[in-house]
């Protein structure tokens, strides 16, 4: 009997060792991975990081300078534009799902629909957003690329409002319900009081998926050469620039790729840092 | 009388005609009850004008019967405790009386809930104002995630509109009718969350009479808290029961002979026992009361 219950604890103890070890293991291997892609990044992009980056446009063939001004920009207007149009949507559909419509069996087809929405490919999106906007209006624009944009938004929106209000607990719902609270009331002066940070948590992960989204915009806002902030216009926009730029025969684009690389990446370091902040326990 | 004759006369006003009126109002006017005496809610007799009167009710969550024909008298401006072993169905009819149950579908009520005669549990009842008149305390506390201040001024002025000055005024007093106010006047602009257990609870009290409810349900309001802060919120149910009717439901025997005037004794379902807290203690009716309130079960 003590035999056994040693061999039982022994064996334990190397289980334990083993998962330990193993965990630890792929642990540095993503680290490695991840820090020697910031790495690269920053050895790349950093020397490019100066003024003209900021107040030249992209080059044209052969053009000695250049910077990334307009799509700097361009991206700033897309992202801030899809972000006004999915954000309220998101927010009003999640808090369909996790107040008014709790129970209804609308809802259950609605999240569905959702989750499918949320893994679709990007590119899909893009396709779609083209169909219906860029064909019809007769050419490539910054509206239609917000719109595509929006689109990814409206999904991660939807999610993380759904599942935030869902933490806040129905005793507060009750304890203002007994107040003589109406629900929409209870809804937007306790419950959404109650989950905001967690809320505008998800719309900024939102922005940070949108910000280096790619596809959707090679078949909607396409790229521009210049500066504009005509949303009527073909706009250009970073991850389309790279995806150019990084492909073209020109040591200056590889360059202004490298940094619009490294750009995208901060931006999107400091959005995580930020909803880190925003999601932290009161104290 | 003329409380009475006045209520008879809201309530012809308000509601259109219907069946039960004509019994509500003969026992609003104070007339003889003509039913026999073997048919009256089970409880003490000298219950003669109650604030809330339960009259066959019985409730479902889903299919679960919780509540199997529930009569009794809740009398005014006294302090009614419901005890009973868990899962007895007192919070259930607690919950009843402010129509709580409401928000989540799959439960509810039948027969009827007087409150000043009008029946609460028809469907033409105006929710909200009805839980405007009749005010819960949780059993866990439940501050808003807003300030001291705005968790007393939310209730209110849901239903008045107050000038600042006012609503200052009826901050401070429902925080002294909690006998809270000393331990929060120089913080109201802090969050409510912030406060111990104890003074959250008595925050949640101070919110449910800063609308100046009528009745004041309470649903174990003391069973988190520890036996200082209890025995405050015990005072507290003394002292309030000069303004508002109460109903107390608690665990605690010991809180509900302190506590109450009128104690009900429930078990599965059924209000086996009704009277005040005096004879229910001493000379209990039924051996199922005596055996819980010496301890034997339960």
């Amino acid at each position: 009997m003590r035999n056994a219950s040693v061999d039982i604890y022994t064996r334990r103890k190397a289980v334990n060792i083993f998962n330990l070890t193993a965990s630890a293991i792929t642990t540095l291997i993503g680290l490695f991975f991840l820090s020697w892609l910031l790495w690269v990044l920053f050895e790349q992009g950093i020397s490019h990081f100066d003024w003209n980056l900021l107040t030249l446009d992209t080059p044209g063939p052969g053009d000695e300078t250049g910077g990334l001004r307009n799509a700097i920009v361009g991206s700033l207007l897309l992202t801030g534009v899809g972000v006004l149009i999915g954000a309220p949507v998101g927010v009003l559909a999640g808090t369909y799902l996790a107040e008014f419509g709790r129970y209804a069996l609308i809802s259950h087809a609605v999240r569905f629909i959702n989750d499918v929405l949320l893994s679709a490919p990007s590119i899909v999106i893009g396709v779609f957003v083209y169909e219906i906007m860029v064909i019809p209006m007769g050419n490539f624009s910054g509206w239609s690329g917000a719109v595509a944009l929006s689109i990814i938004v409206i999904p991660v929106v939807v999610r993380t409002t759904e599942d935030m209000m869902r933490l806040v607990p129905d005793s507060m719902r009750e304890a203002a319900a007994a107040l003589g609270a109406p629900q929409w009331k209870i809804v937007t002066n306790v419950v959404l009081k109650a989950a905001i940070s967690g809320v505008m948590t998800g719309i900024l992960l939102a922005i940070a998926r949108i910000a280096g989204e790619t596809a959707p915009l090679l078949f909607t806002a396409l790229n521009n050469q210049f500066f504009t902030l005509n949303m009527d216009e073909p706009m250009s926009n970073l991850p389309v620039m790279i995806f150019n730029f990084a492909m073209g025969p020109y040591d200056n684009w590889h360059d202004l790729a490298w940094a619009g690389s490294l750009l995208i990446t901060l931006t999107v370091l400091t959005l995580n840092i930020l909803t880190r902040f925003l999601l932290r326990p009161k104290k | 009388m003329t409380q009475a004759d006045t209520t008879f006369l809201n309530f012809k006003h308000e509601t259109p005609a219907g069946s039960g009126i004509t019994l509500d109002v003969t026992r609003a006017i104070g007339e003889t009850d003509s039913r026999p005496a073997t048919d009256r809610p089970a409880g003490p007799a000298d219950i003669d004008n109650p604030k809330i009167e339960v009259r066959g009710l019985d409730f479902y969550y889903g299919k679960f019967h919780a509540l199997h024909d529930i009569h009794m008298r809740i009398p005014e401006r006294q302090v009614t405790a419901f005890i009973g072993p868990s899962g007895c169905g007192k919070s259930t009819l607690l919950r009843a009386f402010n129509r709580i149950y409401d928000l989540y579908p799959g439960q509810r009520a039948s027969g009827e809930i007087l409150l000043d005669g009008r029946n609460i549990l028809d469907r033409r009842e105006d929710i909200n104002t009805l839980r405007a008149r009749v005010g819960m305390v949780f059993q866990k506390p439940t501050p808003f995630p807003m300030s001291i201040y705005d968790n007393i001024a939310f209730g209110v002025r849901l239903y008045e509109r107050l000038s600042r000055l006012e609503m200052d005024g009826r901050v401070e007093w429902a925080l002294k009718k909690a006998a809270l106010w000393d331990e929060v006047k120089d913080i109201l602009k802090q969050s409510g969350k912030a406060l111990s257990g104890g003074q959250q609870q008595r925050l949640c009290i101070a919110r449910a009479i800063a609308v100046k409810p009528e009745v004041v349900l309470l649903d174990e309001p003391a069973s988190a808290l520890d036996p200082i802060s209890t025995l405050k919120i015990e005072e507290l149910v003394s002292e309030l029961k000069e303004s508002y009717t109460i109903a107390i439901v608690t665990h605690n025997m010991q809180q509900a002979a302190r506590v109450s005037d009128y104690t009900a004794f429930m078990y599965l379902g059924k209000l086996i026992e009704f009277n005040d807290t005096q004879t229910l203690f001493t000379n209990p009716g039924t051996k199922q009361t005596e055996d819980y309130i010496t301890g034997r079960f339960g």
